[in-house]
């Protein structure tokens, strides 16, 4: 049975959740966590559902659909206003899985926060319901409602439970990043804002309903003007190159679950904007402006990991690779072939994991060592060979290597590309090559090689805990399941990409 | 001038119960000492909310008092309004007042009649009348600018109040005159008839009418370039009636706007729309630009309220009933946000007698409570969601550009984006930086009881807004037919 209910709760657990911390006691440490993971597992558990109850081949483009009526006849608004509209296509889904993972994980991993712990789950959850509020929102208002909510506690999050990062010629505080984040953010949702308002008026059907926005046909020159506002308000968050410095920035500072989720999915809610408010409302904008897209998605492939091969901090690497592979998903989704959305689809959930599986694994280290310099570290294998061998499966997929999530979508993109662009596709391999690069010579000096005397007797490194464990098994699990088993994905994926417009 | 006159006094029984309330104040305070200072601010809350009720016995009706005072489901909403703001001001003030000013009675009495001239503000449909209601209120609000009389500040600021505001009456009166010249009636819809019929091009007279007019409003409402007290006002007011200022002296002003420009100028729209397009985006610019240098809270709300007023200031310029219902709503979801904020910093400064942004630091860890209601409230103003902010501003910004004035709705998304610029300095202040000292402080009960109640009214709002909105848009209906 496919009921709206499920996407409802996705939302509405963890905002209950976060209410039901403000009456626990802030002492009680203990069993905010103990709450916190049941949350992260009901959630990990209703997205699976979601995901695997989503029916290929029924007819339907949104399923679990729900709609609630919240304001109609007012003012302006028509006859269905705004309306709680939920649904989710074979798009939304994998991006709901990817969230119920991420978010599950991430509450594992924050176990160890014990400052606070109690405000640091609140503001985590509200994270959690913008995120999913995203994914699964088909009116216009909650769509955006739920975007910035997914913003909004991240200025607390980096800036009380971060970390600040010193570097030998210059500094980056933690409310330094959070600020820029926060800032950057929200300046590119002004475009979306006042994307929604003129389309709104474009429209004129009184209503904030995507899909009766969808059937609206909108007049060429106004979807050329408009098309970019939702392309750079989207994009930012997406990473997109040239606004694409408060990402390294921002995640390096924020905590290691925020990170994860922020790297992992928020991100992705720029991509997926991209695809909902741009290609999907104003196709013909999107036409008009994809090559600018992929020439930008490709700077962001090779820039990102030409500056990520620059980096000495593990974090920043990590961060930089985030830019170069989400670069990815944007020149997929500028091909508008059916191969390259597919892939950069695909590549949103493939990255969504892995990174966070980085993310992780960075955090298990920092937490010990206090320190991320990579030079810092070597033949860390001896004392943590679990955590070099999650560490290692998390690099090789982001490099792509054949078995892992990576490769299928990279892969995807690839072809889409040599498809429409064959001479920015060489481009594209290019990065992939540089990623390998980065990668194979960080696990060499810092997990293999000589060992560091620094880490033995008393600072001896121990290996993952087993929250830790747990946690990164978990995204290991769909890393491995995708790449030698994508077709759950690529079905639902690949019979939505062909109803977008435009896409052939 | 309506043919006969209608003289029920029954319809302004709400306003003589808040006269009689003042007085009993005032005579409370006279003879029994003993009682004046911890039962005062109860005894207004308590009598304020009576007459709140006792107006709610107008719902729905529409008629008026002489042709000047129109008592219909716009009046009701003002007088629901400003009664419940007046009564959590009444609160907030209990242990301000008690502590740190003299002559409590005084204090409150004043309160509750600056209540009625904000009321008759809304109520009026005739411009002499509107004018004694404007001076009524604020000459009530120039006594309690200056209430705390040994803080030179508090001087200064009233001082400076008074002065401008004498001269923004005197300018506001030199209009109305104009145009009583021009139209030859001070009768709302009697200027209406005279301007409907008239295919003139061009009125020299209605023009300067409409042009001192707008500065003495703007004045009262704080639009830029007439905004030069507030700061200093704000700054020197004590606490309380800073919160009182930016809630009910501006909503008030908007209240008789709303009035006057759809009773009396929609024929003549062309003449004044453009005037107050350029005020409203001036003042939302400077109120927000010049809030990012602020480093006194009080300050910072002040400049933040005046950004606030730019954005009132649109749906004024946009006028049509859509935006009159959002600006309604707006305006309701505003005062509720501000009020908890200044909830929180009267608390704060209760306890440590300190209003610097910078001596905010900590107030997590000192007394959670406040410290989150106060940064629920900012990222409320700033237009985040889940908070009344983000659904007022949204309706108010979509309706204004709904009516065609697209680039105002991008100036005001813009500086709204600029707001929580400084809006996260504070936040940071009260989560990110430690505290100056240990330990909790003790925050009464009623203190952080009032700021939950009013946090609560803030996701009320934010979440559930349809109610308000419908009531928002029922009490303007009346405005347009």
């Amino acid at each position: 049975m496919q009921s709206g209910y499920v996407l409802l709760a996705t939302i509405a657990v963890p905002l209950f959740v976060a209410i039901v911390l403000l009456a626990v006691p802030s002492k009680q440490v203990n069993m905010v966590r103990y709450l916190s993971v049941a949350t992260g597992f009901a959630l990990f558990g209703l997205s699976l559902y979601a995901f695997f109850a989503y029916q290929v081949d029924s007819g339907e483009q949104y399923q679990f659909e729900m709609q609630w009526a919240w304001i109609e006849n007012v003012a302006f608004l028509g006859e269905d206003g705004i309306t709680l509209h939920l649904g989710i296509d074979g798009i939304g889904a994998p991006m709901v899985l990817l969230t119920g993972i991420v978010a599950f994980a991430g509450t594992l991993i924050s176990w160890k926060i014990e400052y606070r712990n109690k405000d640091y789950f609140i503001l985590y959850f509200l994270l959690v319901a913008g995120v999913f509020g995203v994914f699964v929102s088909l009116d216009l208002f909650f769509w955006f409602f739920f975007y910035e909510l997914a913003v909004l506690p991240m200025y607390l999050l980096i800036g009380v439970w971060g970390a600040s990062s010193k570097f030998p010629t210059f500094a980056r505080t933690k409310e330094y990043s959070a600020l820029k984040l926060t800032m950057v953010l929200v300046g590119a949702s002004v475009l979306i804002f006042v994307g929604i308002f003129v389309v709104f008026v474009e429209a004129d059907t009184g209503t904030f309903d995507l899909v009766a926005l969808y059937s609206v046909e909108y007049d060429e020159n106004f979807q050329k003007i408009v098309f970019p506002l939702f392309l750079i308000g989207c994009g930012v968050l997406a990473g997109l190159w040239p606004f694409h410095t408060w990402s390294p920035d921002g995640h390096v500072a924020a905590p290691t679950a925020v990170s994860m989720l922020h790297a992992g999915v928020l991100m992705k809610l720029g991509a997926f904007g991209i695809i909902r408010l741009g290609m999907q409302l104003l196709p013909e904008g999107a036409e008009f402006w994809m090559p600018m897209l992929i020439t930008l998605g490709t700077i962001n492939v090779v820039y990102g990991a030409i500056s990520a091969m620059a980096q000495t901090d593990f974090k920043y690497m990590v961060g930089y690779s985030s830019v170069s592979h989400m670069g990815y998903v944007l020149m997929g989704l500028a091909t508008m072939n059916a191969v390259g959305v597919n892939g950069a689809v695909l590549q949103m959930f493939s990255h969504g994991v892995m990174t966070a599986l980085m993310f992780a694994m960075v955090g298990v280290l920092y937490d010990q060592a206090h320190t991320r310099d990579m030079a810092a570290f070597g033949g860390l294998v001896k004392r943590m060979p679990h955590f070099v061998a999650f560490f290692a499966i998390a690099g090789l997929a982001s490099l792509g290597l054949p078995g892992l999530s990576g490769f299928v979508a990279e892969f995807n993109v690839f072809l889409g590309v040599f498809q429409t662009y064959p001479a920015l596709g060489g481009l594209a391999v290019l990065g992939a090559a540089i990623t390998a690069v980065y990668i194979l010579r960080m696990m060499a000096r810092a997990f293999f090689g000589e060992e560091n005397e620094r880490w033995s007797g008393e600072n001896a490194l121990k290996d993952m805990s087993r929250f830790e464990y747990v946690g990164g098994a978990i995204l290991i699990a769909f890393i491995i399941l995708m790449g030698v088993f994508p077709s759950p994905f690529v079905d639902r994926i690949s019979e939505t990409v062909l109803q977008i417009p435009g896409v052939a | 001038m309506p043919s006969e006159l209608n003289l029920d006094y029954s319809l302004l029984t709400p306003e003589f119960c808040l006269a009689g309330l003042a007085a009993i104040i005032l005579g409370l305070d006279l003879f029994a000492p003993q009682v004046r200072k911890e039962w005062l601010p109860y005894i207004t809350a308590l009598g304020l909310v009576g007459v709140l009720g006792v107006s709610l016995g107008w719902l729905d009706v529409e008629s008026d008092f002489a042709g000047i005072i129109y008592v219909d489901d716009y009046t009701t909403f003002f007088r629901v309004f400003f009664t419940a703001t007046a009564a959590v001001v009444a609160l907030m003030s209990a242990q301000f007042v008690r502590d740190r000013l003299k002559n409590n009675g005084e204090y409150y009495a004043l309160l509750v009649l600056s209540v009625i001239g904000a009321v008759y503000m809304a109520a009026s449909r005739e411009l002499l009348t509107a004018y004694i209601s404007l001076e009524l209120l604020s000459f009530s609000l120039y006594v309690l600018v200056s209430f705390a009389r040994m803080d030179p500040k508090s001087n200064e600021g009233g001082m400076k109040y008074m002065l401008l505001g004498a001269f923004a009456s005197a300018l506001l009166l030199y209009g109305l005159s104009l145009i009583y010249g021009s139209a030859g009636t001070t009768y709302y819809s009697d200027i209406a008839t005279a301007y409907s019929g008239s295919t003139e091009s061009f009125d020299l007279g209605l023009l300067m009418g409409m042009v001192l007019l707008l500065a003495g409003l703007g004045f009262k409402v704080a639009a830029v370039p007439f905004h030069m007290w507030t700061p200093d006002a704000y700054e020197g007011a004590p606490l309380p009636i800073t919160a009182y200022l930016s809630a009910t002296s501006k909503i008030a002003g908007f209240a008789l706007l709303l009035r006057l420009f759809t009773g009396a100028f929609m024929p003549v729209l062309d003449d004044w729309q453009w005037m107050v397009a350029a005020l409203a985006a001036l003042t939302m610019v400077l109120g927000n630009l010049v809030a990012l240098q602020q480093t006194n809270v009080k300050r910072l709300l002040a400049y933040s309220s005046i950004g606030q007023v730019g954005y009132m200031l649109m749906a004024i310029a946009a006028l049509s009933a859509a935006t009159a219902s959002a600006l309604l709503l707006h305006m309701a979801g505003y005062v509720v946000t501000n009020l908890a904020a200044f909830t929180c910093i009267i608390a704060w400064y209760n306890l440590t007698g300190k209003d610097d942004i910078a001596d905010m630091r900590g107030m997590a860890e000192r007394a959670p409570v406040l410290a989150a209601v106060l940064t629920g409230a900012l990222f409320s103003l700033s237009g985040m969601p889940l908070f009344a902010g983000f659904f007022t501003k949204f309706i108010l910004f979509q309706a204004v550009a709904s009516e065609g004035f697209i680039w105002l709705t991008v100036i005001a998304v813009v500086m709204s984006f600029v707001s929580l610029y400084y809006y996260l300095m504070v936040i940071k202040e009260l989560y990110i930086s430690q505290p100056d000292e240990e330990g909790r402080l003790q925050v009464p009960a009623m203190a952080s009881g009032l700021a939950v109640a009013l946090m609560v009214g803030v996701f009320y709002v934010g979440i559930y807004p349809r109610p308000l909105f419908e009531i928002a848009e029922e009490a303007t209906n009346i405005l347009f037919v």
